[in-house]
């Protein structure tokens, strides 16, 4: 196999940096953070999902070809959110 | 030309008998004739609703059917065309027979998924063909909200249900294509020596793996809401039901670059070979079909004008719109400059080409009217857009999906059309089409709505020519069924390469062997290269 | 390594010429497929966002019903299990069986876990009355805001039973992946079918990671 082994000790790291990141975006939702508790949270997610897709599935490893195939899927969803909203956020405009 | 013993010759067609060695083939070959048997009857279907709704509407007043069955049969007749005809048309059967010899394969990626998705397309049209025969649906094909989710009292669900799984077969043949053009290209093979027709098909699987999962979301919340009575698009929960339509349109707007977008890849085809001449541009062609594929995606507000989207949303959407007919003005550019000091042939793909070509042009040029938001207040829900969208759908695509039949029907069956009758039924078509949808431009203009059946009697005349052109054009679809089924058995046998074409698909027997070649092809020569070609028929000859 | 060679080429299809093709084939198509995903779930989030800008004090009040404590321990769970997968997919490149066993075993046993708690969570709600539908009922929300609550409990629903529906067929997949696996199907030259199970799984876990804060957190630090 010409693939990449990670270590267990790897593996385990962020195995526990999610684990902290999730107590952290509880914890956080009980504090008073205004309009910037949302912005907060999705930040705190956005940062698991980048460490579960590059370490647990291996982006870190992977092909030009699957990153463009991630990041394509990414703004697709980016694309249906920001045209509707843009009808959503200024209609009584 | 053939001997006896080469009809003996092993081919994809006789290499095992019986209906399982079809129903569970992997043979992609295989299965693209089994998909051309399925589109083929949900043409017919759609074609019936087609004529009962052209029948009606002969006369100003709805005599023929009521109110409530007139919304049945234009929803139906949509729902047919749609999804179980247009969308899977080409890419189903000529592509899934050609893009993996197209690209020097022996198959696609996942045969075993491509006869899943041939089931999948098969059970969601049962669903559909259930629905119609209980007593049908009639929301349209679009099936906006609260009406179908809480008023109709039709068979929506089941309606809904066979799109729904009808959409996985899309899907899977998009994943299909993808993963097959990327990985299973012939050594040699490099992206810019692929034929334009894998390209457009490459394209369209893009358009199908990123926009149909949102049609199936959009299918499940619909169910939801009128099976479970949760109220997701229902105003008196505070939901709002454009945003149903958002989602609708998010798919289905790119769904018509699926129906087009692979004709266009057979027109590139079909206008290089009867030219004798390498595409104009390849490159340009090449990269609008990626373009359409994309820029398809950031205009669906425009089906939005009036139905209370905010105004600057369909300022954006309106501008994105003029966008996108970029790229399909450049291949129309690219295919008249191929023709230019090339030596045209006048054999019936060509001249479905030719037909495509003129009719595409006009109905994307009334793409442009309607795109603007000013004029579509006006023409929005008329005939206006309706005879704009059938102009492409029908003057556009399935003329290319005739002509690509034609062309490659030599190829799939060891036999040659009657050329003759084949011209006359382009040009019966040609113009039977052209009688038909062109005067619903001027009834829409007039302000003849779409979806109604009673109308003033001064629309009446153009109704009347509308309604002949529908008989003609019908007496013109129906003559190719009969002189391709005749051809199986008393057509002139095929050689390899009737039209002195270019493209590994032409190298390979008549019909093919099971496995596509006997030697797996190694390509040096860049795509379209004609002087090749020249040579084999030289040192036949 | 000869019986290895021997897994590998049984497993090689007829379509395909080499096993590097046939892998990376599989590989890209599974990546394609979590597009679709991707975009088929992006519907629902794309409503929640709408609907949670026009109505976001009827969001906080319907998603502080929701227990976070219970929500914060099954994202653990899944994420537990996501370690697990990778360790067994790691298992499977190292062509060690029954470390690929135990720890496909350890996720599938923590993915029932997860669908249990979701299972306690949702029988919950039923009997708070918060199904919508003709039965809602929110205790303690003016009857004007009941309706907008019945959007957050739709899509509460329709998204994590979408997400439970996904968890159930990963479970399947892990099941008949650890029947293969003991059947000796697998070598360190042939993993593929753990490796895309495995992002499968992944991509599940991530829809979690999502929905969690965005279901459960909504308005936290306000007074109940």
């Amino acid at each position: 196999m010409s693939e990449h082994v990670d270590s267990i000790k790897t593996y385990a790291a962020v195995w526990l940096v999610l684990l902290g990141l999730t107590a952290l975006t509880t914890a956080v939702a009980y504090v008073d953070l205004g309009p910037f508790s949302v912005v907060v949270a999705l930040v705190i997610a956005f940062v698991k999902m980048l460490l579960v897709a590059l370490f647990f599935m291996h982006i870190r490893h992977s092909t030009r070809l699957t990153r463009l195939v991630v990041v394509g899927g990414l703004l697709w969803l980016g694309i249906l959110l920001a045209l509707t909203l843009a009808d959503v956020f200024t209609r009584h405009w | 030309m053939i001997t006896a013993a080469a009809q003996e010759r092993e081919t994809y067609l006789n290499a095992s008998y019986g209906i399982k060695s079809w129903l569970l083939t992997k043979d992609h070959k295989r299965i693209g004739l089994l998909y051309l048997a399925t589109v083929t009857l949900f043409f017919f279907i759609g074609g019936a609703f087609a004529t009962m709704i052209r029948i009606e509407l002969l006369t100003p007043q709805g005599n023929f059917v009521s109110s409530e069955t007139y919304n049945k049969l234009f929803t139906m007749h949509g729902v047919a065309m749609i999804f179980f005809f247009l969308i899977p048309s080409i890419p189903a059967t000529l592509g899934n027979f050609f893009l993996p010899m197209m690209i020097g394969a022996r198959d696609l990626a996942f045969p075993k998924i491509n006869l899943l998705s041939w089931y999948l397309l098969v059970i969601g049209g049962l669903f559909a063909l259930f629905a119609m025969l209980a007593g049908g649906v009639d929301t349209g094909w679009t099936f906006y909200t609260p009406f179908s989710t809480t008023y109709s009292n039709t068979w929506v669900i089941a309606t809904a249900v066979g799109i729904f799984i009808a959409g996985f077969s899309s899907i899977l043949t998009g994943l299909n294509f993808i993963v097959t053009t990327h990985t299973m290209r012939a050594p040699g093979m490099t992206w810019f020596r692929l034929p334009l027709f894998v390209w457009s098909n490459y394209a369209t699987a893009l358009i199908q793996v990123l926009g149909t999962p949102v049609l199936a979301v959009t299918i499940v919340l619909l169910f939801c809401e009128r099976f479970f009575h949760i109220g997701i698009f229902d105003p008196a929960l505070g939901g709002d039901p454009v945003l149903f339509q958002h989602l609708f349109w998010f798919y289905s707007h790119p769904a018509v670059y699926i129906m087009v977008l692979p004709a266009m890849g057979v027109i590139s085809e079909l206008v290089s070979v009867f030219a004798r001449k390498q595409p104009f541009g390849y490159g340009f062609i090449a990269f609008s079909s990626l373009a359409i594929a994309v820029l398809g995606f950031l205009v669906w507000g425009h089906h939005l004008f009036v139905s209370t989207q905010s105004v600057y949303a369909g300022l954006v959407f309106s501008f994105l719109s003029y966008f996108v007919a970029i790229p399909s003005a450049i291949k129309v550019f690219n295919w008249t400059a191929t023709l230019y000091k090339g030596s045209i042939s006048f054999a019936t793909p060509m001249l479905y080409a030719f037909g495509f070509i003129g009719l595409f042009t006009i109905g994307g040029l009334t793409g442009l009217f309607v795109a603007s938001l000013g004029i579509d207040v006006h023409v929005t829900d008329t005939y206006f857009v309706v005879a704009h969208f059938h102009y492409i759908m029908v003057g556009g695509t399935i003329m290319a999906y005739l002509g690509g039949l034609h062309y490659w029907w030599p190829k799939m069956t060891g036999r040659m059309y009657p050329e003759g009758w084949a011209k006359l039924s382009a040009l019966v078509i040609f113009l039977g089409f052209n009688l038909t949808f062109f005067p619903q431009f001027i009834l829409g203009y007039l302000g003849m709505p779409r979806r109604y059946h009673v109308y003033p009697d001064e629309f009446q005349i153009l109704h009347v020519l509308s309604t002949a052109g529908a008989s003609v054009l019908a007496v013109g679809y129906v003559i190719p069924m009969i002189y391709f089924i005749w051809s199986l058995r008393y057509g002139q046998m095929a050689p390899a390469n009737p039209w002195g074409a270019t493209g590994l698909e032409w190298k390979t027997a008549s019909p093919p062997p099971a496995h596509n070649f006997d030697e797996l092809p190694v390509v040096t020569h860049e795509a379209y290269d004609y002087s090749t070609v020249m040579e084999e028929v030289i040192q036949v000859g | 390594m000869a019986s290895e060679t021997h897994v590998a080429t049984l497993a090689l299809r007829e379509q395909f010429d080499t096993a590097e093709q046939q892998k990376n084939a599989s590989t890209l198509g599974m990546w394609v497929f979590l597009v679709t995903e991707v975009m088929f779930f992006g519907g629902m989030f794309l409503l929640y966002t709408v609907y949670r800008h026009l109505y976001p004090a009827v969001f906080g009040l319907a998603s502080s019903s929701l227990n976070a404590l219970i929500g914060a321990v099954n994202t653990a769970v899944l994420l537990c299990s996501s370690f697990t997968m990778v360790l067994a997919v790691r298992a499977a490149q190292l062509g060690q069986r029954k470390a690929i066993i135990v720890f496909l075993i350890l996720t599938l046993i923590l993915g029932f876990a997860f669908l249990g708690v979701k299972a306690y969570e949702w029988n919950e709600k039923f009997e708070e009355h918060h199904v919508p539908g003709a039965s809602f009922h929110f205790e303690g929300m003016a009857p004007e805001l009941q309706r907008n609550a019945q959007l957050f409990f739709s899509l509460y629903f329709a998204m994590t039973g979408l997400h439970a529906l996904h968890m159930v067929v990963g479970v399947g997949i892990l099941s008949v992946l650890i029947f293969q696996t003991y059947k000796g199907k697998f070598s360190a030259e042939y993993m593929t079918p753990v490796d895309i199970a495995g992002l499968y799984w992944h991509f599940v876990d991530i829809i979690w990671i999502f929905l969690f804060p965005l279901l459960y957190l909504i308005d936290r630090h306000l007074p109940k």
